[in-house]
């Protein structure tokens, strides 16, 4: 096909630069600076799609991103195809290729067509209607509708292209590059405000740009020209950053901002490797110029929705900007003085217009004299009533409007067309004020939301704020711009303007018909199918709230969030409940404006960046020695080593037994470590655990227990006294930087009178925990000056050493329940440190051990693992742990609610240990435990929270709660598992050692 | 996301602090002496207004300080911010 319907050429388009693309398997040309879109028209093709619920053929309506209907799939590789792309926002390049959605076999011959026949039994509700019952039939109902819901596929493939994330801050952020924000931003920049511009479009001007009508003049120029040359100036202002093809999607609070900077879609893609494909601005501004412009309103009526028909602004801009005419035979249908706009453009660009069908009766603005001068026939006081043609419109009828504006009286005339152009007027495009938190008013005069009350510092300027003719606009700007910059004086303050334009408009929401409407489809969202019948279905079965009819018809819920018809919706809603718009508000407008790529939300933040992960000094070492590795908070923690082909059950059974039977070594850096100093911190420590702290001699540990102040246990940890006034506290590796967050927030607001500074010393320091028999061997090779002796050096203290130059605290305290000696020196010598233990210990087959080890060992001494075995829910007491609870003291966090009525209820549930009738079978953690089975519905006691095969008690072993569990040993409960059930019997939970002997041993 | 302006760092983002819940609620200097009711009421009853809150907020990815927030939350405006300690400015 050649491109005969260019018409005259375009500044905005460069004819010596052609560029193939492919639509639907067949190569089309076009020009750089073509969309998608015009690139189509200029090749003739209006059908660009199929409707999402019946199937209807659809072309392109809009010329921007308020699209409803052209939206395509784009690429073909599996890993960059990308659905619903807007063809009238992708601009196209070398090798684009795109086709169509929601079609099969094909855009021309789509079987789901046949919806489009069945639509009387598919009224609004219909899924929830008609696959309600019978229930049990929903699984296989969901299959089919799975199938046939949303539109295009996504990628199955990781997405090759990078993203980031940027952060700006401004004094002036102005979004949008019409008329009206190019002189906001000159105006903001040249007075010293560090001011952002930011468009959607690739261009800057908005609209005005390609207003070469002379019927629009600014100070005596055609305002396209003026605007030029304004644009030319802020260009060299040094002051002012201008992003184009960056569209905001958000608008928070505090003038906090999203936008998205498109920077490689409209590049080849074999020019796009290493390059960012689109940036996530995240700008805060001091002040925000909306000029966001506004959105031209179809009309609704009968047949409203086949290719061919369009914005009658997008006709206008499809011929002015890019040089091509939308038809041959182009008929325009109005209500109001814009699609003259449209005729006088067409006209100068020698395109046939056969007629203009107006709502209005009596229409006599300058603007439609010129027109009528041209001999083109005006019906005043007409309204189509129906169109025709199934890929194309081929012909429409029209009859005249009662004086009401109910009916349609008289007789119909038909008109051959190929183009139909409609405008409703305009809606501010009011989404970013109104998710930025502003509430909007109700105009009666012209039925549009405009803004009303500013939540931040911010102004809407231009059409946006419902200015919509260019006098309107600029006679008005440069006092708004002085107000809100506080400014003296702006360039604009004298604009001579000329305007042609009336603002006459005969707003109906649903033209009449002369078909009852039960049997017209007058579209109001084209996207979903949503017609102006369905929304009067719902408030016939009782809908009211506007959030319900667009829930119940899905008004306004595609991709496109309804931009063109959510204001007919409401219009429809008002007149058929006779409730005024105004009281009927409007859905929410919720970001984004148009969809974000998930990589523009992600960034960087993909791969190994998707967290930040923390590694101890001796990390390295266990990636030379093959461990795996889990995720502790933030840590990598070494797991467990697997030796050769050892599975992590093997692993972790050697490990065990190693430790027990010889040595075992443990990285145990992760642990929270909290350097506490101050006049006062044994009386802090006295007060934030359960145990009495006061006594305790310089050079000792004590293991201490944490409550949140409802009683339960929120963290456990040794802390030593190293000196009068000086401890150092450990906590569990998840709970660190929260422990000292709550230490904190005590010390600061419930306790200031208490001398005692906190400091987080997690990372200063590497722990290595040596274990086992023969560990007092190895510690003495390691560190021969110190003297390990029981009387000198016992189980629960510590002693200030050094190894060679390298000072270094150990402490003798065991989570294993093995005579165990943990080194602590600075971070950079935890490497050394721990080769000289392993050296040290290779006599003794010293084995390094991963968590999992340590939880079993743990286990096997019925020591709890705070989050694993507790659950916010536990109190010391449920824990058995009544030992560890002064009852001397005062107060601590928590004492309190030990005797609440709850907290001393028997059948709390309460930590036990488990033994099975099988010793081999391993129960699974989590699984629920129950007494009787045969009692429908079983009563559920608790379930099981640690569970081990015991290398060292040659038996499964497990620990889990119980309702009043205390009282229970020797009780036979039972697990049911999917297959089985398993025979267990409630014991005490410390399995091995109950004397402690071996910490001596 | 709220600008909050720390009194110990001036304006930061909202993402380096953390809301701790209702302010100016005394932790009881007597815990023992009150009853089951009386301590609930302390651990449990919050008020979360619509309006004019009193919160307690800490520069947790900061100086690590607490302070007080007075928030209007039917539109996040920040009223005043005022140190531990010190008497509300307004109401």
């Amino acid at each position: 096909m050649t491109n005969n319907l260019r018409v005259k050429s375009s500044k905005f388009i460069d004819e010596t630069y052609k560029i193939s693309f492919r639509f639907n398997n067949k190569t089309y040309y076009g020009y750089k600076g073509d969309t998608l879109a015009s690139a189509l028209l200029a090749n003739g093709i209006h059908l660009v799609g199929r409707s999402f619920k019946y199937h209807r053929p659809r072309g392109i309506m809009t010329a921007g991103s308020e699209e409803p209907n052209a939206i395509v799939q784009l690429h073909k590789n599996t890993s960059r195809t990308e659905p619903n792309v807007r063809a009238t926002e992708i601009e196209i390049y070398e090798g684009l290729e795109a086709s169509s959605q929601n079609c099969w076999p094909s855009v021309n011959f789509d079987i789901g067509g046949i919806n489009n026949f069945l639509s009387p039994v598919l009224p609004a509700g219909f899924y929830y209607k008609t696959f309600m019952w019978p229930a049990s039939f929903w699984e296989k109902y969901e299959y089919f509708i799975r199938k046939s819901a949303g539109l295009g596929k996504s990628p199955t493939e990781p997405d090759p292209d990078m993203y980031e994330h940027k952060y700006i801050h401004c004094d002036v952020l102005v979004i949008g590059a019409g008329v009206s924000g190019v002189i906001a931003a000159k105006t903001s920049a040249k007075n010293g405000f560090k001011t952002l511009l930011l468009d959607e479009k690739p261009y800057l001007g908005g609209s005005t740009i390609y207003q070469n009508s002379e019927y629009f003049k600014i100070n005596n120029q055609i305002s396209s020209s003026w605007l030029e040359k304004e644009i030319n100036e802020i260009k060299k202002i040094d002051n002012l950053e201008i992003k184009t093809r960056t569209s905001v999607a958000a608008f928070h609070g505090y003038n906090f901002l999203l936008a998205r900077e498109s920077l490689t879609d409209h590049i080849p893609l074999h020019q796009r490797d290493e390059k960012i494909r689109h940036r996530l601005l995240k700008i805060r501004a001091k002040k925000v110029i909306c000029a966001t412009g506004s959105l031209e309103r179809p009309l609704i009526f009968d047949n409203n929705d086949r290719p061919g028909i369009l914005l009658s602004s997008a006709i206008e801009k499809y011929s002015n900007f890019f040089g091509v005419t939308c038809g041959q035979k182009n008929v325009l249908f109005t209500n109001n003085d814009s699609a003259y706009e449209t005729a006088t453009s067409l006209l100068q660009k020698g395109i046939n217009i056969k007629a203009i069908i107006d709502n209005r009766e009596e229409v006599d603005s300058k603007l439609v004299k010129e027109i009528e001068k041209n001999n083109i026939k005006i019906y005043k006081g007409y309204t189509v009533v129906d169109t025709f043609g199934y890929k194309r419109i081929n012909r429409i009828s029209i009859m005249q409007l009662s004086k009401d504006g109910q009916k349609v009286v008289g007789s119909k005339i038909s008109i051959d067309c190929d183009c139909l152009g409609m405008s409703g007027g305009w809606t501010p495009a009011v989404h970013l004020f109104t998710q930025s938190g502003g509430k909007l008013k109700f105009r009666e005069d012209d039925q549009v939301f405009i803004p009303d009350k500013y939540p931040s510092d911010q102004v809407s300027i231009g059409s946006c704020n419902g200015e919509f003719t260019l006098d309107e606009i600029l006679s008005d700007i440069s006092k708004k711009l002085k107000d809100f910059l506080n400014i003296k004086k702006t360039d604009y303050e004298n604009l001579e303007i000329q305007s042609h334009f009336n603002k006459t408009k005969r707003n109906i929401w649903l033209l009449p018909s002369d078909k009852i409407i039960g049997k017209t489809k007058p579209f109001v969202d084209y996207q979903n199918d949503a017609t102006a019948k369905d929304i009067k279905l719902a408030l016939r079965e009782g809908f009211r709230s506007i959030e319900h009819v667009k829930r119940y018809t899905t008004t306004g819920m595609g991709t496109d969030q309804g931009k063109l018809g959510n204001m007919h919706a409401l219009g429809i809603i008002s007149e058929t409940a006779g409730s005024r718009m105004g009281e009927l508000g409007t859905t929410t407008f919720r970001p984004p404006y148009t969809p974000l790529t998930f990589g523009t939300i992600v960034g960087r933040n993909v791969g190994e960046y998707f967290d930040v992960f923390r590694k101890t000094p001796i990390h390295d070492w266990h990636v030379e020695n093959k461990a795996k590795f889990e995720n502790v908070g933030q840590w990598k923690r070494a797991w467990f080593y697997p030796k050769e082909n050892e599975g992590m059950h093997e692993a972790v059974q050697r490990e065990s037994k190693a430790a027990r039977d010889s040595a075992g070594i443990l990285d145990a850096s992760t642990l929270g470590k909290i350097d506490i100093q101050g006049t006062d911190a044994s009386e802090f420590l006295n007060r934030v655990y359960t145990n009495a702290w006061s006594k305790l001699a310089i050079g000792k540990c004590r293991y201490g227990l944490m409550l949140n102040e409802d009683g339960m246990v929120y963290d456990d940890g040794v802390t030593t006294r190293l000196d009068e006034n000086h401890y150092i506290m450990t906590t569990t590796t998840g709970g660190a930087a929260t422990v000292l967050g709550k230490l904190e927030d005590y010390l600061q607001t419930e306790w200031p009178e208490l001398d005692v500074y906190l400091t987080s010393v997690t990372d200063h320091y590497a722990t290595i925990s040596v274990c086992g028999p023969n560990s007092k061997k190895i510690i003495s090779k390691v560190i021969p000056n110190l003297d390990l002796s029981d009387e000198k050096f016992p189980h629960m203290s510590f002693k200030n050493t050094k190894i060679d130059k390298i000072k270094c605290r150990v402490m003798r305290i065991s989570f294993t329940g093995e005579q165990s000696y943990e080194i602590n020196v600075q971070a950079n010598y935890g490497k050394s440190v721990w080769d000289k233990c392993i050296q040290a210990g290779k006599e003794f087959n010293i084995t390094p051990y991963g968590t999992e080890t340590m939880h079993l060992l743990r286990a096997e001494k019925g020591f709890i693992i705070v989050g694993q075995d507790t659950d916010a829910t536990m109190t010391p007491i449920d824990l058995q742990m009544d030992w560890i609870v002064s009852k001397k003291k005062y107060d601590f966090i928590g004492k309190r609610s030990l005797y609440r009525s709850d907290t001393i209820r028997e059948d709390r549930k309460q930590l036990i240990g488990l033994v099975t009738e099988n010793p081999k079978e391993v129960l699974e953690e989590g699984a629920q435990i129950v007494l009787d089975t045969s009692k429908s519905p079983v009563e559920m006691l608790g379930h099981v929270t640690s569970s081990y095969y015991s290398p060292n008690l040659e038996k499964s072993i497990a620990l889990g709660v119980v309702k009043g569990g205390k009282n229970m040993m020797g009780q036979k409960l039972i697990i049911p598992m999917e297959n089985k059930q398993i025979n267990v019997t409630v014991t005490d939970p410390v399995f091995l050692d109950k004397e402690n002997k071996r910490l001596n041993a | 996301m709220f600008v909050i302006h720390c009194p110990y760092c001036g304006e930061r983002e909202q993402s380096e602090f953390k809301a701790g819940g209702e302010a100016h609620i005394v932790r009881p200097k007597q815990p023992t002496e009150l009853s089951d009711d009386q301590w609930a009421e302390y651990l449990f009853m919050r008020k979360n207004i619509k309006g004019i809150q009193f919160e307690r907020w800490v520069h947790f990815h900061g100086c690590r300080k607490w302070f007080n927030m007075v928030r209007d939350t039917s539109n996040d405006e920040i009223k005043a911010i005022y140190k531990m300690g010190e008497k509300p400015p307004v109401k």
